[in-house]
C-alpha cells in the first residue's frame, strides 16, 4: 500500500503567525486544468483589521531598524528562497506554470529581493538632500516611510507580482498588508512561510488570501492605512478605490506593468518604487556661535 | 491701528506689568503709487477677456470692508476656454521652446516681481489683510525668489531624475488659497512652468488681485499667449476646473475638506494630484529650551499672518517644569502685539481674511470657552469696521477639546502640557494632520530625535515658520501628499520613463 501524502492546510500570515480565517471560511483554489489544488483561506474584514493592527505596531520597529539592517534581512530572504527555490517551483507549477517558466520566476523573484535589499541604504542618499536656504540655517530633507501600506497583488505573475511590489514598500521601512493573487494564493503562502524563517520581524509583511472584491474595499477605507497600492485591482474597480482612499487622503499608487513589466527590469525595478511609498521631510536650524 | 495709549489701556492690570510698552507714531505705507483697475477680465490666450458668465463680483479690503475693484467669475465655459488655450499653447509653442529659452521667460518674471514689488505688496495687504511688514518682507520677496530658484531648473531636469526620462505633464490646473496669495501663485506657477507645463491658476474668491498682477507681469514679460492662464471665481471655477477631462495635472492648496473632494473627483482619471492641506502643527518646548527665544518662536508660529497658516504653530505643547515663566512670558509678549490697519508698517497683526474667517474663530473660540480651557486675550482696541480678531490663547485645553484637534486658522493657540519627550511625541503625533512641527531644546541629540520621531513634513528646530524656494514643503497623512519647493517640488510636474 502507498503511503498517503500529508496535504497542507493554506493558511493567513499576520503578525509573524499563520492563523486560519477568524471567519472559517474557505474557497477552492484550482489548477488551469480545472483540478482542485487546495482550499485557501477566505479572508475577512476582521482579518484585514488584524493584520492592519498588527503592521501598525510592527512600523516603528521596523523602521526604525538601521538601513544595513534592514537591507540584510531582505537578503536573508533572497537566502532562504534560494534555498526553497524547489518548492516555490512546485507551488507555480501546481498552479499552472511550465517547469521552466516556473523557474524563471523564482529566479527573478530572487534577485528583485537581491536588487532591493541593496538599495535600503542608498535611496535615502539618492533622494535626500541638504538645501541652500537665504538665511543662517541649516535645512536637509531625508525620506521616510509612509507608514502602514496596503498591497493588492497582481493575479499574474503570482509571485514576482507581489514580491515586485512588496519589496520596494518594506526596504523603505514601511510595513505592509497585502492582499495575494486570488486565483493564485497559494505561492504567496508558501513564500509567508520564507518571511517567518527570515528575520522579518512579525507585523512586517501580512499576507490575507481571499476574495479581492470582499477585501480591497475594506483595505481601501482603513483609516490607519496610510498608502495603498491598487496595482492589483481590477481596471474596471479603481476608480471606486481611489474614491474610498480619499477618506484619509491616502496616497495611491498603481503600477501599470504593461505587456513586458514584470520582467522588463526598468519597469518593474526602480528606486522610483521606493520613493512613491516615501514621505519627504525637511528640518530647519539655526546656525550661530 | 493701535497707538501706544491704546497699547496701555488694553493692558489687564497685573497681567503683563513688566512689558515694555514702545511707543509707536503711526507710520501708514502709501498707497497712491498703486492702480487697482475698477474691473478685471479673465487672462485667457495671453489677453484680458470678458468672462461667458458676464458676472463679477467684488473683492474687497477686509480691513475697512471698502470694495476695490471687481473681478470676473469664471463659468464652466469660461474654465473650457482658459484649458484650450493652455492646451494649445502647450501643444503648438511651449513644448517646443527650449529648456534654455524657458527659464529666461521665468526669470524675467521673477525680476519684474522685483521691480514691482512694493505695489504688488501693498495690494497683496489691501486685498488680504495681512500687515505690510509681512507681504513687503516674506510673500513679495519669497514670491520673486520662487521664479528665480525654478528658472534655474528649467534646462537641468535631468539632473534632478537620475537614469531616468523627463517630460512635462502637459496642461496644470492650480488651486491656490487667500493666505498667501502671491506667494502661493509662485509656489505653483514656477515648477510648472519649469518643467516645461502650461498652467491655469485660479486664485482664492477673496484675494484675486495680485494674481490679476502678476498676470500683467506675464504679459510684460512677453510669455507665449496661453501658457499661463489666470481665472477668478469661486469654488464652482475650482471644481470645473477640475473635472476637466483635457487637464493633466490638478494641484491644490487649501482645505483637508475640499482636498478630499478633489481626490475623490479625481479617481479613475489619470490626473497627477498633489494636496497641500491642513495642518495642526505642534510647537514643543523643552525645559531646557531658551525661552525667551522660544516664545518668540510661538508667537511667529501662531501669530503668523493673523494664523491664516496651514503650517501654524497652533498647539504649543509646553514641558511642565516651565510652563509658569513660558505662560508668564508669553502674557507679556502677547500683549505688547499691534493689532491694526495692516498698512501701517508698526502692524504685528492685521485684519482676518473675511468675515466667515472671522466667523469660523469666533465658533471655535465659544467651543474652546464651552469646554472650560481659560482664554487669554489682551485689551484691544479693535477698528469699527473690517474683520478683526484680538491674539489669542487657551491655557487648560484638553487633548480631546475641538481647539486641540481642528484647525482654527486664526490667531488662536492652544496650550498644552506633557513630562517627558515621550508623552510630547505621542500627543504631537496624534493628529490626522502631518504638516509642520517645531522644537525647542538646547540638547541638539533631541532636537535629531524629536525631528525623526515627528510625523509632519517640515520640522523647525529652534526657529519656525521659515520658508525657502530650496526647501521642500507638504504634509504627512491628511496634510496631504507631494512637495513644493527645492528639487523635490519639480516631482508634481513632471513624468518619468
Amino acid at each position: 500500500m502507498t503511503r498517503l501524502n500529508v496535504r497542507k492546510t493554506y493558511k493567513l500570515y499576520i503578525n509573524g503567525e499563520f492563523p486560519r480565517t477568524e471567519s472559517g471560511r474557505s474557497y477552492p483554489v484550482k489548477s488551469k486544468g480545472g483540478d482542485l489544488l487546495a482550499n485557501a483561506s477566505r479572508g475577512s474584514r476582521k482579518d484585514l483589521r488584524n493584520a492592519v493592527q498588527a503592521a501598525r505596531k510592527a512600523q516603528s520597529g521596523w523602521g526604525g531598524k538601521t538601513a544595513y539592517n534592514r537591507g540584510q534581512i531582505l537578503y536573508r530572504i533572497a537566502e532562504v528562497c534560494e534555498a526553497r527555490a524547489g518548492e516555490l517551483v512546485d507551488e507555480l507549477r501546481g498552479a499552472g506554470s511550465s517547469a521552466a517558466e516556473a523557474r524563471k520566476e523564482i529566479d527573478r523573484m530572487i534577485d528583485r529581493w537581491v536588487y532591493y535589499a541593496g538599495w535600503s541604504d542608498k535611496y535615502p542618499q539618492v533622494f535626500g538632500s541638504v538645501n541652500p536656504v537665504a538665511g543662517p540655517y541649516y535645512n536637509f530633507t531625508v525620506p521616510e516611510p509612509t507608514g502602514v501600506v496596503g498591497v493588492v497583488a497582481p493575479e499574474e505573475p503570482a509571485l514576482l507580482g507581489l514580491v515586485s511590489r512588496l519589496a520596494p514598500v518594506i526596504v523603505g521601512g514601511n510595513t505592509v498588508v497585502a492582499i495575494t493573487s486570488e486565483s493564485r494564493p497559494l505561492p504567496a503562502i508558501t513564500l509567508a512561510e520564507v518571511f517567518a524563517n527570515s528575520d522579518v520581524p512579525g507585523g512586517v509583511i501580512n499576507l490575507i488570501s481571499g476574495l479581492k472584491n470582499e477585501l480591497v474595499p475594506w483595505l481601501a477605507a482603513h483609516m490607519d492605512v496610510n498608502a495603498i497600492d491598487a496595482t492589483g485591482v481590477a481596471a474596471e474597480n479603481i476608480a471606486a478605490v481611489q474614491q474610498t482612499a480619499a477618506e484619509n487622503v491616502k496616497r495611491f499608487i498603481h503600477f501599470d506593468a504593461g505587456e513586458i513589466g514584470w520582467t522588463d527590469e526598468r519597469r518593474s525595478q526602480s528606486p522610483y518604487a521606493i520613493f512613491e511609498f516615501q514621505e519627504m521631510k525637511t528640518v530647519w536650524h539655526p546656525m550661530g556661535m | 491701528m493701535t497707538t501706544a495709549l491704546e497699547t496701555k489701556e488694553r493692558l489687564q492690570p497685573g497681567t503683563a506689568s513688566s512689558a515694555i510698552l514702545w511707543e509707536y507714531a503711526p507710520s501708514i505705507e502709501a498707497v497712491d503709487h498703486v492702480k487697482i483697475a475698477p474691473r478685471y477680465n479673465l487672462f485667457i490666450g495671453g489677453k484680458f477677456v470678458e468672462p461667458h458668465s458676464k458676472k463679477w463680483f467684488a473683492t474687497i479690503n477686509p480691513a475697512t470692508e471698502e470694495t476695490l475693484s471687481e473681478v470676473a467669475e469664471a463659468d464652466a465655459q469660461d474654465v473650457d476656454r482658459a484649458v484650450r488655450e493652455a492646451r494649445r499653447a502647450y501643444e503648438k509653442v511651449w513644448r517646443k521652446v527650449a529648456p534654455s529659452e524657458r527659464a529666461k521667460y521665468i526669470y524675467r518674471i521673477a525680476r519684474l516681481i522685483q521691480e514691482k514689488s512694493r505695489a504688488l505688496a501693498v495690494v497683496e495687504t489691501m486685498n488680504g489683510g495681512k500687515s505690510i511688514k509681512e507681504s513687503r518682507d516674506i510673500d513679495i520677496p519669497l514670491a520673486a525668489a520662487h521664479f528665480f530658484y525654478y528658472a534655474g531648473w528649467a534646462d537641468k531636469l535631468e539632473y534632478a531624475f537620475p537614469n531616468r526620462n523627463v517630460s512635462p505633464l502637459g496642461v496644470a490646473g492650480q488651486i491656490i488659497p487667500w493666505n498667501f496669495p502671491m506667494l502661493m501663485a509662485a509656489w505653483k506657477i514656477a515648477p510648472a512652468l519649469a518643467a516645461g507645463n502650461t498652467v491655469i491658476l485660479k486664485p482664492a474668491e477673496t484675494t484675486p488681485l495680485t494674481a490679476l498682477m502678476l498676470a500683467e507681469i506675464i504679459q510684460e514679460a512677453e510669455l507665449p499667449p496661453g501658457v499661463v492662464n489666470i481665472i477668478t471665481g469661486a469654488g464652482a471655477t475650482g471644481a470645473a476646473l477640475v473635472a476637466h477631462p483635457d487637464v493633466d495635472k490638478i494641484a491644490f492648496t487649501g482645505s483637508t475638506e475640499v482636498g478630499k473632494r478633489i481626490q475623490r473627483s479625481v479617481a479613475g482619471t489619470k490626473k497627477k494630484l498633489t494636496l497641500e492641506l491642513g495642518g495642526k502643527a505642534p510647537n514643543i518646548v523643552f525645559e531646557d529650551a531658551p525661552l525667551d527665544q522660544a516664545v518668540e518662536g510661538i508667537i511667529n508660529g501662531i501669530y503668523f499672518n493673523q494664523g491664516h497658516v496651514c503650517c501654524a504653530g497652533s498647539r504649543l505643547f509646553v514641558q511642565e517644569s516651565v510652563i509658569e515663566p513660558v505662560i508668564r512670558k508669553l502674557r507679556e509678549r502677547v500683549s505688547t502685539l499691534r493689532v491694526g490697519n495692516p498698512l501701517d508698517k508698526n502692524t504685528d497683526i492685521g485684519a482676518i481674511n473675511s468675515r466667515a474667517q472671522l466667523e469660523k474663530i469666533q465658533e471655535l473660540v465659544d467651543s474652546g470657552l464651552e469646554e472650560g480651557a481659560e482664554m487669554f486675550q489682551p485689551v484691544c482696541n479693535l477698528p469699527t469696521r473690517g474683520f478683526w480678531f484680538a491674539p489669542t490663547f487657551f491655557t487648560g485645553v484638553s487633548q480631546s477639546s475641538r481647539i486641540a484637534q481642528e484647525e482654527i486658522f486664526g490667531p488662536v493657540l492652544s496650550v498644552l502640557t506633557f513630562r517627558t519627550a515621550e508623552e510630547a511625541l505621542e500627543k504631537a503625533n496624534n493628529t490626522p494632520y502631518g504638516l509642520s512641527a517645531g522644537v525647542w531644546t538646547e540638547k541638539g541629540s533631541r532636537i535629531l530625535k524629536m525631528a525623526q520621531k515627528l510625523r509632519a513634513g517640515v520640522v523647525w528646530a529652534n526657529t519656525y515658520n521659515k520658508f525657502d524656494p530650496t526647501s521642500p514643503f507638504g504634509g504627512y497623512k491628511e496634510s496631504g501628499f507631494g512637495r513644493e519647493g527645492g528639487m523635490h517640488g519639480l516631482g508634481a510636474y513632471v513624468t518619468l520613463s
